[in-house]
């Protein structure tokens, strides 16, 4: 097989530029003196290159591929200051304990991204250079943004502060469900579920990621019953509620009717997908800003890429894009649920969300200092699999700023919905009042539990339904940098 | 009805060693703690009238205790909430806020629809106690 640029290192200008190939390395995409500048937008990837790719080479490739190169050399960067375009790889290092496997860091300067765009960024850094043949697999690890290019970015509409208060609730996780089945129920059904969970004792009720418009409840239809419900539940408890409704659509002009008509009903909350893409979540950002909406994001359709460790993007960098491009709520792992999901990883997830500055944290999988420059925080939304009898793993892994979604966990109560509702609200309030209490909840958890069950009879029938549901199977993605991965 | 707002709501109410260990907890992160209280319990009831400034230098759970129940000897048939205040530059809100006394009896809150075109209904909660001027509700 021919090698990638055979030739080597040119000794003059002139000779860089005869027609020809080069080595990557050797057009000015290796530099392993260069440091990075506080503006530069710099990149982690995990390189497996082909057995006969010298992994420096490899690196160089990634970030020529990820900025000016193409295959050969063209003359026509001479029009251009191309020193400043061409990313630089300027460190490459073995992944601990993985053959083959090379820790490649890249520099790019500010200018070769528009402001303000995931769409650009993103098709720079993963554009064509996932498909490169000489790599047999690549993965996007870790960015770090300058403060500069983040404050291109309007960020979380509401942010996490805002949010509880204008929810008029604080000091504790908030509490969701997922309304289940999540196909099938017509309207007037389906909003029976959000009234009893709602008024049970939970904040929040959720359509799921493909609830949109189906022949057995069209939109309208769903909008109106949950309103229904939601203000019904608001006038029985005298709290904020909200139901958020799933205004994901094939097209924009269909998902602004959609938000527009959830405003005129007075919801607090809208929801959309991942997999309407980037530019799509922007426009939405920028509408629930406009009109003071809670903005929430479930992330469908990221498990096709960022669950493999050796190619992909580690749901890290999603999360640092999502909270750039401002949604309110993410979904971002339960640690204990059904979804895949390491503690330190999740935990370097949750971080990245919420966290007003982010210091390395290899542990957690954090390779890059990051200020977020006064962008707001994301509410991360643990969802998939938990259940009451997990109140004080869930706290000490996930802390107070996350909404807790108990699907199944609250339908699924033996005594209906409602009770279902009230086992997780007062689990939590009682599990948050013994921490403030400065009792040791990891260990007294279900001593607690038992005995805030002792005047809750549908907590202890959570507890005693539950009980033994743990989802024990080794994580796929887990950091690098700890021997072995901590226990879920 | 039990009105359901703030931290602890879904838990019996709280004894005042409970209260007192909470006011600890904010105590020890420095934030400082404010009394309101209220006779107009309406969800989107902002502002609650304030027992006082928060009490920025007020580092002592007993001494807080005690303005707690000066509220409550003044205000014995309203609902009263202790709030912790955070600020920690990018948080500057509250971060516990929760009842510490309610009236003997709460009668809760309607919802009145009025009905719009296209099957839309219009909703407004209303307090069955705010029928009465302020301070005659309870």
């Amino acid at each position: 097989m021919k090698q990638i640029g055979s030739r080597t290192a040119p000794v003059s200008t002139a000779d860089r530029y005869k027609a020809g190939v080069l080595k990557y390395a050797d057009m000015g995409y290796w530099d392993g003196d260069y440091e990075p500048k506080d503006t530069d937008v710099l990149a982690l990837f995990r390189i497996t290159p082909q057995e006969n790719v010298e992994p420096i080479e490899a690196a160089a490739a990634v970030a020529g591929e990820s900025s000016t190169a193409t295959w050969t050399v063209v003359w026509t960067d001479r029009l251009t200051a191309c020193d400043r375009y061409r990313a630089k790889a300027y460190k490459v290092e073995p992944v601990p304990g993985a053959q083959g496997q090379y820790f490649a860091y890249i520099a790019y300067d500010l200018d070769l991204f528009e402001p303000g765009s995931i769409a650009n960024l993103s098709a720079s850094i993963i554009g064509n250079v996932f498909g490169f043949k000489p790599l047999k697999a690549l993965r996007l690890e870790d960015m770090r943004f300058p403060v500069a290019y983040v404050k291109t970015f309007q960020g979380p509409p509401t942010g996490t502060i805002v949010e509880r208060e204008r929810l008029d609730k604080f000091g504790r996780p908030l509490l969701g469900a997922t309304v289940k089945p999540k196909l099938g129920l017509s309207g007037k059904n389906y909003g029976r579920v959000v009234y009893e969970a709602l008024q049970g004792g939970l904040d929040f009720t959720k359509d799921d990621e493909n609830i949109n418009s189906q022949p057995f409840m069209h939109w309208r239809d769903r909008f109106l019953y949950c309103m229904e419900a939601v203000n019904r539940a608001q006038a029985a408890t005298g709290e904020v509620k909200g139901h958020y409704l799933n205004v994901t659509a094939a097209t924009m002009e269909d998902m602004y009717e959609r938000a527009e008509f959830a405003k005129e009903l007075g919801s607090v909350i809208v929801m959309i997908d991942l997999v309407i893409g980037y530019t799509a979540i922007q426009s939405m950002s920028k509408w629930a800003r406009k009109n003071d909406m809670l903005l929430h994001l479930h992330r469908a359709g990221h498990g096709t890429y960022t669950r493999q460790k050796t190619h992909g993007i580690s749901f890290r960098v999603i999360s640092k894009w999502m909270r750039l491009a401002g949604v309110d709520h993410l979904h971002a792992g339960t640690v204990v649920g059904k979804l895949e999901g390491d503690p330190n990883t999740v935990q370097g997830y949750y971080n990245v969300l919420r966290e007003p500055r982010n210091p390395v944290d290899l542990q957690r999988g954090i390779f890059f200092e990051q200020d977020w420059g006064g962008l707001h925080g994301v509410m991360p939304v643990a969802s998939g699999g938990i259940h009451a009898g997990q109140m004080h793993q869930l706290l000490t892994y996930l802390g107070e700023d996350c909404v807790l979604q108990f699907g199944g966990g609250t339908i699924g109560h033996p005594m209906g919905i409602a009770a279902g509702a009230t086992a997780n609200r007062v689990a939590l309030e009682a599990m948050v009042l013994a921490r403030n209490e400065g009792r040791d909840i990891w260990n007294e958890g279900p001593d607690i539990l038992a005995n805030a069950a002792r005047h809750c009879t549908p907590l202890q029938a959570a507890l005693d339904t539950w009980r033994d549901v743990t989802f024990d199977y080794a994580s796929t993605d887990t950091p690098d940098f700890v021997p072995t991965s901590t226990a879920a | 009805m039990r009105l359901t707002q703030g931290t602890f709501s879904f838990l019996p109410d709280l004894t005042d060693e409970q209260i007192r260990a909470q006011i600890e907890y904010c105590l020890q992160k420095d934030w400082a703690v404010s009394i309101e209280y209220t006779d107009d319990p309406h969800p989107r009831n902002t502002y609650w009238e304030m027992f006082g400034n928060p009490m920025f230098d007020l580092k002592d759970a007993a001494g807080i205790l005690k303005e707690i129940n000066a509220c409550r000897a003044t205000f014995p048939n309203r609902y009263i909430k202790v709030n912790a205040f955070d600020a920690t530059r990018g948080v500057e809100s509250l971060r516990l806020s929760f009842l510490v006394a309610r009236p003997k009896h709460e009668p809760g809150f309607t919802l009145m629809r009025e009905e719009g075109p296209g099957r839309q209904i219009r909703y407004t909660v209303r307090s069955y106690a705010t029928e009465r001027p302020e301070g005659e509700r309870y």
